[in-house]
């Protein structure tokens, strides 16, 4: 029974990490339509950096700060420069984020090595919590706790801030809210330099639990990309429910069929597809 | 000289010029890197039938190679004939690809693109993962390549002419298929999707049906590659493998039949090149992308005409405004 317990939290902890992963996908994929296939090397590329600020001794959460921090500039360059040279044309910036996540994944193999890395988790987060004589990992629930926290914030932002109606005014019909006078351009950057540092956030406050390793990028854009599939692009609620819902398959399977439990994985979002195809939460694009 | 004839005499000079290759080569390891490049172009040509003609990224290809790798390779372990696993292998392709077609052509553009991608990490996930079957990461060694009609294809020299042979059998097949109404349906559905539906065409089954001729040839790819290569790992499903098989073709030119084939060799001659001096192949590919991407979007061999059509009028302009005194300056 304990040993179920345990598993459940661990993957709520993961579907937490997957929300951070996938919402900038879910957002950049959903609102802008850049189909951003380097998102997983913003996740291991942020994680890096976790690990390096980390070593140079300053305190976990201001490495994971400063990583999405860091991530953020450089998602905004990337947008600014090469990816709104190819505004509309879908299949040139699939090509070139995937060009660009193959040479991150080399850099950081010359950089930090093909060792994995593990973090430890910060002291204050290293014990576990009893409640109702179960005990919870403190850094796990630390980690569910900082992930819907983000969801709120995103959530509050797109849905009820005057930035947030801009941005959809921008995605609804992009002329006309420039006539209005939005600044439609710099939203967008805006959005891609979010999406990329929550991802790095996301990859920093997962290298305790997942470590840090050549390959991860890979591991992790398939997992974001059933996730928005899943829950249906554009949709933050989507992510966040695909996430939780990823999360659980990917820890009971790894533990009911551990042979098959990357198939198991992607079943769901076969499902979706078959059943519908706008995802749990996606509303159908005209 | 008419351009038909023109055309009909550079083919005949290219397959004269590949089929006396190893005579000319001599050296083991370039006709091995020739093999390479046949089998590669056969994938390339695969992949380019939805790319090029039917306007469908697939980033799910190295799924479909690897299949039809992994189960003649283990039927090949398990005992089976050479004939056995090779046309087992190549329904299980056909089977796979229908399975793909099903899913990802319930959408087109990108969401065919995201859609093939994740199936191909499926199938990546299988071969790592499932270990009873697949040995996973330790990969599976193919011993002994076949012997059609009795001539062993153990040397690098019979193996090229048996890529050879295949390679012409399925660029006919493609040219064959590319003129057909079938082909120009394809294209229609690439161009005109609506209005092939208003004239009656069924567009999702001309996808489907094109989705499994680019399976089956995928296939023969696969049983290429693992026959020259005498092993196959997970490494071959990975998205890097359908990234390269996806450089090939739009380097070299969509939806040309002779593109993928300059692509292939393009790719597997730097793949061999840069991969001699240093390690970061990778990195290579990933730059290679983005320069594509960012100067010749419309494939190295249409790209870099244009491009040096560009510099020539610029050369030319430069030349008759200022003189030929500022020829070196341009």
């Amino acid at each position: 029974m304990n040993q179920w317990f345990i598993l459940a939290v661990n993957s709520i902890a993961l579907g937490g990490l997957l929300f951070l992963l996938s919402a900038g996908f879910s957002l950049i994929f959903g609102l802008m339509r850049i189909p951003n296939l380097m998102h997983g090397s913003f996740f291991m590329l942020g994680a890096y950096f976790g690990v390096s600020i980390l070593d140079s001794g300053y305190n976990f959460w201001l490495a994971a700060l400063l990583s999405g921090a860091a991530m953020a500039v450089i998602g905004a360059f990337i947008e600014r420069f090469l990816l709104r040279r190819l505004a509309g044309q879908e299949l040139a910036q699939v090509l070139l984020t995937l060009g660009l996540s193959f040479v991150v994944a080399d850099v950081c193999l010359m950089v930090w090595t093909g060792d994995p890395v593990q973090p430890a988790t910060p002291a204050h987060l290293a014990g576990a919590l009893q409640v109702a004589g179960l005990f919870f990992p403190l850094y796990r629930v630390a980690v569910i706790v900082i992930a819907v926290v983000v969801a709120i914030a995103l959530w509050l932002m797109v849905d009820w801030t005057r930035l947030g109606a801009m941005i959809r005014a921008g995605v609804d019909d992009a002329p006309i809210a420039r006539v209005v006078g939005i600044k439609v351009s710099q939203l967008f950057t805006l959005i891609f330099a979010l999406g990329a540092g929550v991802a790095a956030f996301g990859g920093v406050i997962g290298a305790p639990i997942l470590s840090v390793y050549p390959g991860l990028d890979g591991e992790m854009l398939p997992l974001a990309l059933i996730v928005v599939i899943l829950g249906g692009t554009g949709s933050l609620l989507g992510a966040l429910v695909g996430s939780f819902i990823i999360g659980l398959i990917y820890n009971f399977g790894q533990a009911m069929l551990p042979d098959l439990a990357y198939v198991i994985l992607f079943l769901p979002m076969v499902a979706v597809l078959v059943l519908r195809p706008q995802g749990l939460f996606g509303k159908v694009v005209p | 000289m008419t351009a038909i004839a023109l055309q009909r005499a550079g083919i005949v000079l290219g397959i004269l010029l590949l089929a006396t290759l190893p005579y000319w080569v001599g050296n083991a390891y370039y006709i091995n890197v020739a093999s390479q490049i046949l089998l590669f172009a056969v994938l390339a040509l695969a992949l380019n039938i939805l790319v090029g003609y039917g306007g469908l990224v697939s980033l799910g290809h190295a799924g479909l190679f690897a299949i039809a790798g992994y189960t003649a390779a283990l039927m090949l372990e398990n005992g089976y004939g050479h004939l056995a696993a090779d046309l087992s292998a190549l329904v299980v392709a056909v089977f796979a690809a229908a399975v793909f077609g099903v899913l990802a052509l319930r959408t087109t553009g990108i969401g065919f693109l995201m859609i093939t991608l994740a199936l191909g990490q499926i199938v990546w996930g299988v071969a790592y993962r499932w270990q009873s079957l697949t040995h996973g990461d330790n990969g599976v060694n193919v011993s002994s390549r076949p012997a059609p009609f009795g001539i062993s294809l153990a040397a690098p020299e019979s193996f090229y002419f048996a890529t050879l042979i295949v390679f012409l059998i399925a660029i006919a097949a493609m040219a064959l298929f590319v003129r057909s109404p079938f082909g120009a349906s394809l294209r229609g559905t690439r161009d005109q999707a609506r209005r092939m539906n208003a004239l009656g065409y069924n567009v999702w089954l001309i996808r489907f049906l094109a989705f499994l001729v680019s399976g089956f040839w995928t296939g023969v790819a696969g049983l290429l590659f693992i026959y020259y290569n005498g092993f196959i790992s997970p490494q071959v499903a990975a998205l890097q493998t359908s990234a390269e098989a996806l450089l090939m073709v739009i380097s070299g030119g969509t939806a040309t039949l002779l593109g993928p084939i300059a692509g292939a060799a393009i790719v597997v001659i730097m793949k061999n090149v840069v991969s001699a001096y240093v390690e970061r192949w990778n990195m290579a590919l990933g730059i290679i992308f983005v320069l594509i991407i960012t100067f010749m979007p419309e494939g190295l061999v249409p790209g870099s005409v244009r491009l040096a059509k560009l510099g020539w009028q610029a050369w030319r302009k430069t030349g008759t405004r200022a003189g030929p005194a500022q020829e070196t300056a341009s």
